[in-house]
C-alpha cells in the first residue's frame, strides 16, 4: 500500500516509499530527516511547517507527500547559500526576530515569499502577509522589523 | 556595579544572540527531532466525559493491528506515587491522589485512560482510535458556581466538598476603614480561563535501559531537574539513575513548568516494552490536556476618601483549580493573594481566596501566574474608583503609590525598590497629547470610530524566593535558589553551566555577557550549557521571571569566585601580593607597574598545569555557586494604550501601545525589549481574543487553534518600549525580572482603553466584537 514519491528537495533528487496519507511535513521530517520544518498545530493555523512547493509558500501539514511528487520542495535547510545566511535569516538575527526559534523556519519561508510578492511592503502589508504564521514569543514586533529590513536589502 | 556599557559585549550591551544561528537554519534540536534506535511511538486514549467511572477497556482490536506493540491501561503500569504537586500553602491541604493513567475514574475530558505503543505515529493514532472504553457517566461540576452550590456532586470523594483550600488574611482595622470611607467601590472582575499555546506542544522521549536500569527522559520542559526528581519518585527508581534533558524547547509560558502524567507514562511504558518511547502531543490534544491558566473571579471592594486615598480593600477571589492539582496549582492563586494590593499602599485589607475543584483540565502557571489576575482586579478597581470620584485615572494611582522603599504591604511582602511615580510620569510625557486626543476623538467619531485611552500601573513579585520564605510563607516543597558553574579551560575559553532552563529567553547570550564583564573572557569564548541533569548541578529551571535575578546572579557569583582564585594564581605568577593587582578587561597588572601583567587566559593555563601554585590553592579554575536570594525582586511600570472601536461592529483596534518598565539594571536591552513585546501581546490576547470554553456537557469547545484565537501579527499593534532604572538591592547585579511584565500590564491597560472608548464602567474579557458591540448598544458610548 506504499507509494513511491520522487521530488527535488533543496536542489537534490529524493525518493521515498510512503503511505498515500503521509503528509509532506512528515515525509520531510521523518523520511528525509529535514527536521527544521516544524509542526505546531493540526488545523493549518500556525504555519510552523511552511515550506516552498515549487515557487509557492505552502503549509506542509496540509499537503500530502504524493502531491509533491515530481515537484520541487525547498525547506529552511535549503536557503542559506554556501554557508552564508539568506538576507531574511540575517535580518531575523540582527533584529532579534526570534526567541524560542520554533516558529522561525516557517516564518522565514513565508517572509521571503512575502517580500518577493510585495517588494517594499508597508508594516501593515507585512503584518497581513504573516497572518498565517503564529509566534507566541516575540509579539511580532521584531519579526516585522526584520522583514522590513530584509525587504530593504533586496531593493 | 553593572549596567555600565563596557567595551565588547559585556553587561548592558544589546549583543545579538549567540543561540540564533541553529534556529535560523533549521538546526535546532527539539524533542520531536530526536530518533533513537528501536524507538516506538505512543498515542493516548483520553476520556470523552468530564466525570465517569470506567466500566471496561477493550483493547483487542487495537492490539490486533499490524505495527502495534502494546496497549497499556492503568492496570498495566504500576507507579510508586501519583502525579505530584509541590505546593501546599497551609501545610494542611489534602492533595487528592491522581494516578498518571486513570484507574477506574476520570475527572475531566482529556484525562489519559490508555496508551498505544506502536511502530510509527500514524499506526499508534489509528490503534488508539480502536480502543473501546466503557463509561458510566457521573454528574459533573463545570464552573465554580456549580461546584460551590449546595449538594453539588463532588469531584473528589475523598474530600468533604469541592473547596480545595481557603486562604485568608485580614488586618485589624479593615472594618473601621470601610466605616469611615467616603466612597466604597465594588466590582466583580473575571479572569477567563486561558490556554498557553506555546507553538511547540509538549513532547517526550523516554528511554529506559533494561540492562542498567537507567532512565533518560528528554522532554519539552522548563524544569528538567524537577522532572528528574519526580520521575524518580513516581516511577520508583533511584534519582541517581535518572537523567532528564530539556533539549531546545519551543516556548513554555508555564505550560511546561510541570511534571505531567504523560512524562511518567512514557517512562513506565518504555520500561514495560523495553524500547525507547516517543510521545508528541497533537495540538488539539494540547488544548484538551495540557494545564490551563487563569480561571479566577475577583470580588473587589475599595474603601476610599473623597480625595482618592484608598483606606481599605476587600478582595475575595474564587479560583478554579480544575480537576486535579498539577505541580504548582495551589501556588497560583496564592500569588494573586500576595499581590492583591498591586502597586498601592493600602493600609487595611481583607483578602480571601476560595479554591475550587471542577471537572475541567487542571489550572496552573500561565505567564504571570496569579499576578496578572491580581493586577487586573486591582487596576480595574482603581479605574472604577476614579470614575466614581470623578478623578483622573492617573491621579487616583499617584495618590496611592507607596512613598518609600523598601515598602511592606499590608499582606506582609516587602517590595525591594521602586519609584512608581517615575514610570507613570514617563508614560504621560510620552503620550501627552490631551488636546490633540480630544480633536482626534471627534474626528474618529465622524467616521464611526470610538477612541479610548487606558493605562495600568503594575508591580510584580518575581525572582522568588528565599528558600525559607518558600517553605514558611508559601508552603512550597522546593526553595528558590539557583546554581551555576563557571569553568575556565586550559586554552582560555569558558563554559558556564546553569541551572536555569531557557526556552527563548536568550540565557546563552546574557550569561556570556555577565562572564565577559566579570572575567574579561570575550563573549564569543563563552559557551553556556543548560537543561541536562547529567552535566549540571541541581537547578530549579526557568519560570516566574526568576532566571536573571537568581540564576544570572549565580553566574555572576561563580565568575567572581573564579576571578578571586585567579587573582591568587596571578599574584604568584607576577611575584606580587594579590592586593597589589588591578584587574580589568581580563588582565591582572601590578599596581604602578602595568607592564607586569598576565591575562585571565594565561592564569587559567597555569592553574590547569598547577605548577607553582600558591600555598593552599587547588588546581583549576572551576567554581560552582548556589545562590539563595535574601528577598524577591519587584519590577514595575506603567503601560498605556489607545484603541479605536468600530461603532457598528464592536471590533477593537489598538492604535498605539507604550510600555514604560523598570526591571532594575539591564544586561541585554534587546532581549529585555523582546520579552516586553511578547508579554504585551500575550496580554492583548487575553484582553481581546482568548478564552477556553467548556459547554454544558463538559466538552472543550475551543479545542483547536481555529476556535481558540491567539493573536497573529495582523491583530496586534506596534509596541513602543521605554525604561527607567531602579536597581534591586537584593542581588549584586541590581537586576529584576521582565519575562511576565508585559502580560501583567497589558490586559488591564487594554480593557481600560476599551471601557473609555465605549463609556463602560467595566467589561469582562475577552473583548470580542459581540461583547463590545453589546456594550455600545447598552448606551454610554460616546
Amino acid at each position: 500500500m506504499k507509494s513511491a514519491v520522487t521530488m527535488t528537495v533543496n536542489g537534490a533528487p529524493r525518493t521515498a516509499e510512503v503511505e498515500p496519507r503521509t503528509l509532506l511535513v512528515h515525509l520531510l521530517r521523518e523520511h528525509l530527516n529535514l527536521t527544521g520544518t516544524h509542526v505546531g498545530c493540526d488545523t493549518s493555523n500556525c504555519g510552523a511547517c511552511t515550506v516552498w512547493l515549487d515557487d509557492e509558500a505552502v503549509k506542509a501539514c496540509t499537503v500530502l507527500a504524493v502531491q509533491a511528487h515530481g515537484h520541487e520542495v525547498t525547506t529552511i535547510e535549503g536557503i542559506a547559500a554556501n554557508g552564508d545566511l539568506h538576507p531574511m535569516q540575517r535580518a531575523f538575527h540582527e533584529h532579534h526576530g526570534l526567541q524560542c526559534g520554533y516558529c522561525t523556519p516557517g516564518m522565514i519561508m513565508t517572509a521571503i515569499k512575502l517580500v518577493e510578492a510585495v517588494p517594499a511592503p508597508s508594516d501593515e502589508e507585512i503584518r497581513r502577509g504573516l497572518e498565517g504564521n503564529l509566534c507566541r514569543c516575540t509579539g511580532y514586533e521584531n519579526i516585522v522589523a526584520a522583514v522590513r529590513a530584509a525587504s530593504e536589502v533586496r531593493v | 556595579m553593572a549596567a555600565t556599557v563596557e567595551q565588547g559585549k559585556g553587561i548592558g550591551v544589546a549583543a545579538l544572540r549567540k543561540e540564533d544561528r541553529k534556529f535560523l537554519t533549521g538546526r535546532g534540536r527539539y524533542v520531536d527531532d530526536l530518533k533513537l534506535p528501536g524507538m516506538l511511538h505512543m498515542a493516548i486514549v483520553r476520556s470523552q466525559f468530564p466525570h465517569a467511572a470506567i466500566t471496561g477497556i477493550e483493547t483487542s482490536a487495537a492490539m490486533a493491528m499490524p505495527g502495534v506493540t502494546a496497549v497499556l491501561t492503568g492496570d498495566d503500569l504500576e507507579f510508586a506515587a501519583g502525579v505530584p504537586c509541590a505546593s501546599n500553602p497551609t501545610g494542611q491541604m489534602v492533595h487528592p491522589t491522581r494516578p498518571p493513567l486513570a484507574k477506574g475514574r476520570v475527572r475531566h475530558v482529556g484525562e489519559p485512560i490508555a496508551v498505544v505503543i506502536a511502530a510509527d505515529r500514524y499506526t499508534a493514532r489509528d490503534a488508539a482510535d480502536a480502543v473501546e472504553v466503557g463509561y458510566a457517566e457521573l454528574p459533573a461540576v463545570l464552573g465554580v458556581e456549580a461546584a460551590l452550590a449546595d449538594g453539588a456532586p463532588r469531584v473528589h470523594e475523598e474530600l468533604d466538598s469541592n473547596v480545595g483550600l481557603v486562604l485568608a488574611h485580614r488586618t485589624d482595622g479593615v472594618d473601621e476603614a470601610f466605616a469611615r470611607a467616603d466612597v466604597v467601590c465594588e466590582a466583580t472582575i473575571r479572569n477567563q480561563r486561558l490556554i498557553h499555546v506555546p507553538i511547540e506542544t509538549r513532547g517526550v522521549v523516554a528511554d529506559w535501559n533494561p540492562a542498567s536500569d537507567e532512565l533518560v527522559v528528554t522532554s519539552s520542559t522548563q524544569v528538567p531537574h524537577f522532572l528528574r526528581t519526580f520521575l524518580a519518585i513516581v516511577c520508583g527508581v533511584s534519582e541517581a539513575k535518572v537523567r532528564a534533558i530539556a533539549p531546545d524547547v519551543g516556548g513554555g509560558f508555564g505550560a511546561k513548568l510541570n511534571a505531567y502524567a504523560e512524562e511518567f507514562i512514557a517512562a513506565a511504558a518504555s520500561r514495560k516494552v523495553g524500547a525507547p518511547v516517543k510521545w508528541i502531543e497533537e495540538r488539539s490534544e494540547a488544548m484538551l490536556a495540557t494545564c490551563h491558566g487563569r480561571a479566577q473571579i475577583a470580588h473587589m471592594s475599595l474603601a476610599a476618601t473623597k480625595d482618592g486615598k484608598v483606606l481599605g480593600m476587600r478582595a475575595h477571589y474564587v479560583q478554579d483549580y480544575g480537576s486535579y492539582l498539577q505541580m504548582l496549582t495551589p501556588l497560583i492563586s496564592q500569588l494573586t493573594f500576595l499581590m492583591s494590593p498591586g502597586a498601592y499602599a493600602i493600609p487595611e485589607v481583607d483578602v480571601k481566596v476560595t479554591n475550587v475543584y471542577t471537572n475541567t483540565v487542571p489550572t496552573d502557571a500561565l505567564r504571570g501566574a496569579g499576578r496578572p489576575e491580581a493586577t487586573h482586579a486591582i487596576e480595574r478597581s482603581m479605574d472604577m474608583l476614579a470614575g466614581e470620584l470623578g478623578m483622573s485615572r492617573t491621579e487616583i494611582r499617584r495618590r496611592n503609590f507607596p512613598s518609600e522603599f523598601p515598602f511592606t504591604s499590608a499582606i506582609g511582602l516587602q517590595y525591594d525598590s521602586g519609584d512608581y511615580g517615575k514610570t507613570l510620569d514617563r508614560l504621560l510625557e510620552l503620550s501627552d497629547d490631551r488636546e490633540t486626543f480630544a480633536r482626534r476623538r471627534e474626528e474618529a467619531a465622524a467616521r464611526g470610530k470610538l477612541l479610548g485611552r487606558g493605562l495600568s500601573t503594575w508591580v510584580e513579585v518575581c525572582g522568588f524566593v528565599p528558600s525559607d520564605v518558600a517553605r514558611n510563607a508559601l508552603g512550597l516543597t522546593p526553595g528558590g535558589w539557583e546554581s551555576s558553574t563557571v569553568r575556565m579551560h586550559p586554552t582560555g575559553k569558558a563554559t558556564v553551566i546553569t541551572g536555569t532552563s531557557p526556552h527563548g529567553q536568550g540565557h546563552a547570550t546574557s550569561w556570556s555577557q555577565i562572564v565577559e564583564t566579570e572575567l574579561g573572557v570575550p563573549f564569543d569564548d563563552v559557551e553556556v550549557i543548560h537543561g541536562d541533569t547529567a552535566f549540571a548541578p541541581y537547578g530549579l529551571g526557568t519560570y516566574g521571571s526568576r532566571s536573571l535575578a537568581v540564576g544570572g546572579t549565580a553566574v555572576h557569583l561563580a565568575a567572581t569566585k573564579v576571578r578571586d582564585k585567579a587573582r591568587l594564581v596571578a599574584a604568584q605568577m607576577l611575584e606580587a601580593s594579590p592586593d597589589d593587582l588591578d584587574f580589568s578587561g581580563g588582565v591582572f597588572a601590578v599596581k604602578g607597574s602595568p607592564d607586569k601583567r598576565t591575562t585571565i587566559q594565561e592564569v587559567a593555563f597555569r592553574a590547569w598545569q598547577a605548577f607553582g601554585m600558591p600555598e593552599g590553592v587547588t588546581p583549576g579554575l572551576d567554581e560552582t555557586v548556589f545562590f539563595d536570594p535574601p528577598n524577591c525582586v519587584f519590577p514595575f511600570g506603567a503601560h498605556g494604550c489607545e484603541v479605536e472601536v468600530d461603532r457598528d461592529t464592536g471590533k477593537v483596534e489598538i492604535t498605539s501601545y507604550i510600555a514604560v518598565d523598570d526591571c532594575g539594571n539591564v544586561v541585554n536591552p534587546m532581549i529585555v525589549d523582546g520579552q516586553v513585546h511578547g508579554g504585551v501581546v500575550h496580554g492583548i490576547g487575553q484582553a481581546l481574543y482568548e478564552e477556553a470554553e467548556y459547554d454544558s456537557g463538559g466538552q472543550l469547545v475551543t479545542g483547536t487553534l481555529v476556535d481558540y484565537l491567539i493573536p497573529s501579527a495582523a491583530d496586534v499593534p506596534h509596541i513602543e518600549t521605554h525604561r527607567t532604572v531602579t536597581p534591586s538591592p537584593t542581588n549584586p547585579l541590581g537586576v529584576k525580572g521582565i519575562g511576565e511584565a508585559g502580560t501583567i500590564a497589558s490586559t488591564p491597560a487594554v480593557v481600560s482603553a476599551v471601557c473609555d472608548a465605549v463609556g463602560a464602567r467595566d467589561l469582562d474579557m475577552p473583548l470580542q466584537p459581540m461583547k463590545v458591540w453589546d456594550a455600545i448598544q447598552k448606551g454610554g458610548a460616546r
